[in-house]
């Protein structure tokens, strides 16, 4: 990434936001079976979304309550604001969230229309620290399987995943590259990224 | 054989001992998403090249051939056939990686398909019970400690790092397939391998053009999602690969 001298101002934007952070609750053990339960919610509505034969558009709105009930979008959507963005105030971060969200939905929801004849099915749970791993296999038509991993945790006060692994590819960092680049583009204001998030995906 | 290829293997062995010495660089390490790029300046501008190429030959000739195939039929059989020929050097490089297993499912694969499967047209070996299991020098370079070394976004190839373009420059001139064919049997090859790779352009056409046009930064994006797809790849697992949201935003 180019330097930017705006990271520069990491510390003093660490400083704004600490009045904000909100404390994690107590790590409660999420059992991996109540986090594969979750991953078998995630994938039963994203069979039945891609078995409707729904409109692109529909099909993007029922992903986005999918994300919205599965995800713990907050978080996902801080971590990818990075560093350089926690020194925006609570009302940015709740509209960047909101835009996020939609961004993520049209930029995923999208791709579903790889999926029309496929299937995911879930496989195995693994602990890793203090989240699970769901390991789930999509089987697209005329494609070799691939390997999708969930990870859950409960940090939130409910389980929701907070990052998507497709072969070894995380929603997390591309993410965070992708929005630390526009942010970047727009000099680090984040009002101007929200409105252009708003409609990019 | 003549001396030609044999001086340009010899060479070519040469261009790799040198280029994994330049990869004796450490492993990477630090947080996730951070990379030893330490060519990102020329390595950006053989992006916007690839780029170049990519929008004015390789994306519209795709699209025109992957249109002209409905339902995708013939750009898999193209497909098939280009990762076929592929088979024997990754069976060398499972052998070489100690790998026997993998080698003695991919010489059944080869066999298999190049028979019953019509010279590699038709891919019934998968359906067989013995899915694709490719690999390269740059992954036998991996398995014989040599690390990552810096990222390499290559003229045409695209994305890359030193050892594994170190390791396409050996598998290049050391192509089992090379000794046994002959010189148009071998352009076939050649020309079957570049439309094998136009084919997987068309076919996976939506998700390349989201990387590469609809990304604010298409170098990094490229450059994260290869280096981190060829670690998975490969298996390589870093102490610190796993990445903690909450403790980034709310321990900070």
């Amino acid at each position: 990434m180019p330097s930017n001298p705006f990271r520069r101002r990491r510390v003093l934007g660490l400083m704004a936001a600490l009045p904000f952070a909100t404390l994690p609750l107590p790590a409660l053990a999420l059992s991996e079976a109540k986090a594969k339960r979750l991953v078998e919610g995630i994938v039963a509505d994203i069979n039945r979304i891609i078995a409707s034969g729904k409109s692109e558009a529909a099909m993007i709105r029922d992903f986005e309550r999918i994300f919205v009930e599965y995800a713990d979008v907050p978080t996902i959507a801080l971590y990818t604001l990075g560093r350089d963005g926690r020194q925006a105030s609570n009302a940015q971060k709740r509209a960047f969230t909101e835009a996020f969200q939609g961004y993520i939905a049209r930029k995923y929801g999208k791709r579903f229309r790889e999926f029309i004849g496929g299937r995911i099915e879930v496989e195995s749970a693994k602990t890793v620290k203090t989240s699970v791993e769901v390991r789930t296999t999509a089987y697209l038509r005329g494609e070799a399987p691939f390997t999708i991993d969930w990870v859950v945790s409960d940090r939130s006060g409910r389980d929701k995943f907070f990052n998507m692994v497709i072969e070894g590819v995380n929603m997390l960092l591309t993410e965070r590259t992708e929005i630390g680049a526009m942010l970047d583009r727009r000099r680090g204001n984040i009002d101007q990224l929200i409105a252009d998030l708003r409609t990019a995906g | 054989m003549n001396t030609l290829p044999r001086l340009l293997r010899r060479s070519a062995a040469l261009v790799a001992v040198l280029l994994v010495a330049a990869c004796a660089a450490p492993p990477p390490s630090g947080a996730p998403g951070e990379f030893n790029d330490p060519y990102e300046a020329a390595n950006r501008k053989r992006h916007e090249f690839n780029k170049r190429i990519d929008r004015t030959l390789v994306r519209p000739v795709a699209r025109r051939v992957s249109k002209g195939d409905g339902d995708g039929t013939a750009g898999r059989v193209v497909s098939n056939f280009a990762s076929n020929l592929s088979m024997p050097q990754a069976v060398v490089n499972h052998v070489l990686q100690g790998d026997l297993n993998n080698a003695t499912r991919m010489t059944a694969r080869f066999l298999l398909n190049s028979t019953f499967g019509f010279g590699g047209l038709a891919d019934i070996a998968t359906e067989a019970g013995l899915p694709e299991e490719d690999t390269d020098f740059g992954a036998t370079l991996h398995a014989w400690g040599v690390g990552e070394g810096a990222y390499l976004e290559l003229p045409v190839f695209g994305p890359s790092t030193e050892r594994d373009a170190a390791g396409m420059v050996v598998d290049l001139f050391t192509d089992p397939l090379g000794s046994v064919l002959t010189a148009r049997q071998a352009n076939i090859a050649r020309a079957a391998r570049i439309a094998g790779k136009v084919a997987d352009r068309g076919r996976f056409g939506d998700t390349l053009d989201s990387i590469l046009y609809d990304s604010a930064d298409s170098y990094a994006q490229a450059r994260l999602i290869y280096l981190l797809n060829r670690r998975d790849e490969l298996g390589v697992e870093a102490e610190d690969d796993f990445i903690d949201p909450y403790e980034d935003i709310y321990a900070e």
